[in-house]
């Protein structure tokens, strides 16, 4: 079982924090297909959110095709996030290692790559 | 769907001082309302006109979907705990639950007694001897098991601390989870606020500034940074909320979608606390305010 938590200063909707931590939870290995993700009731009385938040999150991963709910039961994890966890894309982190060399040897320093990451990321989300 | 609290142009007067205006409010049922303000802005007054303690001087009020305290059954679906969270301190904590059965129809003694139990509350024990945290957990199940439709809870953790506030919430947000009560929680404890309500009121100078879920809340608003220029400036479509200038660069922030070409600019999102700041800081200077664009409130 995983344990949620919620960061108020990120500027995420807190439903979107929980499914951004059950995907990085699915990325990290500690869940898989099958597994059950706890109950809302648990969850509130642990994290002291809103019981809302939690099922709309969980309907969101059921919408993502990650999670199930078996009514009466609880919800499960149907499905390993895209096959691999971040260990198994090692040629993608090869290509992203080769692509910050680049980056810093055409003079860009952390902040700019950082800027450059975020705007290049949020624009490809919107397109989407 | 009824709607938990229905106010058209509420509006409370203690003698010549305004305590509430114009008061238009729609809150949907199956939420945890936050309640915002500084003190004095009017949030106990609102909250005791809905259940029924307060009339108000003009305008209407229905809480799910009838006039407060108009009798016994609608003072049966609504709980509320008034600031400070009282109890009788010369009464034992059992008293307290048997009084709580003889004067509520709906009263559930099972629930009463569980909570009592997972508290860790000695039955013998006088209220007045009870922690902070503990008084305010007796009254919250005081509260609770009556098995309120609505729950209205004034400023129920601002006396704790973190600890005993946490651990409030979290009964709070189980009983719910458990029993889909709609509650209506004063606060200005902000980060509280943000963890339990997924909707928000703003009460700032006897108004009401901002109402709506925190969700659309969130992603209605924004700061934007660019270089110096006006707010007129801006594309259209865009309401104004707050403005700064320095020598060289302007800071917005703003209601309403940025389409902004790229370039000198950028938006980001902003923390419920930035913009519930924002729209206090606004109510409470209202010099300040940016555009002559009339801002639409209490929406």
């Amino acid at each position: 079982m995983i344990e949620f938590h919620l960061d108020p200063h990120s500027g995420l909707a807190p439903y979107l924090q929980i499914v951004r931590q059950v995907r990085q939870a699915l990325l990290l290995g500690l869940l898989s297909q099958g597994d059950q993700l706890p109950t809302v009731k648990d969850v509130v009385a642990k994290v002291a959110i809103n019981p809302n938040t939690v099922s709309k999150a969980y309907r969101e991963l059921e919408h993502l095709g990650l999670a199930a709910a078996k009514p009466g039961v609880g919800t499960f994890i149907t499905q390993s996030l895209g096959q691999a966890s971040l260990a198994d894309h090692g040629p993608l982190q090869a290509a992203l290692r080769d692509w910050l060399e680049g980056a810093r040897a055409a003079g860009l320093t952390e902040p700019g790559i950082e800027a450059m990451f975020h705007n290049t990321f949020s624009e490809n989300s919107e397109e989407e | 769907m009824t709607a938990v609290l229905q106010a058209e142009s509420l509006t409370k007067n203690y003698g010549r001082r305004r305590a509430l205006v114009d008061c238009t409010l729609a809150i949907p049922p199956g939420h945890v309302v936050g309640l915002v303000g500084p003190n004095g802005a009017g949030k106990s007054t609102l909250l005791k006109i809905a259940c029924g303690m307060l009339a108000p001087s003009t305008g209407t009020i229905e809480v799910l979907g009838d006039r407060p305290a108009t009798g016994p059954a609608q003072l049966a679906r609504v709980g509320y705990v008034a600031q400070d969270t009282p109890t009788y301190s010369n009464l034992s904590v059992a008293d307290h639950l048997t009084i709580g059965a003889a004067m509520n129809p709906r009263w559930d003694a099972t629930l009463a007694k569980e909570r009592v139990d997972q508290l860790d509350l000695d039955p013998k024990q006088k209220a007045g001897k009870l922690s902070g945290g503990q008084r305010a957990q007796l009254a919250l199940t005081m509260a609770v098991a009556k098995r309120p439709e609505l729950l209205i809870l004034d400023e129920p953790v601002a006396s704790l601390d973190p600890l005993a506030r946490r651990s409030f919430l979290r009964h709070l947000m189980e009983s719910v989870a458990d029993n889909d009560t709609s509650v209506i929680l004063s606060s200005h404890v902000m980060s509280d606020l943000e963890r339990v309500c997924d909707y928000l009121v703003v009460l700032e100078s006897s108004r009401v500034q901002l109402a709506g879920e925190t969700e659309d809340l969130l992603a209605q608003h924004h700061r934007i940074v660019c270089t110096r220029r006006n707010a007129e400036d801006l594309p259209q479509g865009l309401e104004v909320i707050s403005a700064e200038h320095t020598d060289r660069q302007s800071t917005f922030i703003v209601r309403g979608e940025p389409r902004l070409r790229p370039g000198d600019w950028s938006a980001e999102p902003l923390a419920l606390e930035d913009i519930v700041l924002t729209y206090m800081e606004r109510a409470a200077d209202p010099g300040r305010r940016p555009t002559s664009a009339d801002p639409e409130v209490g929406r």
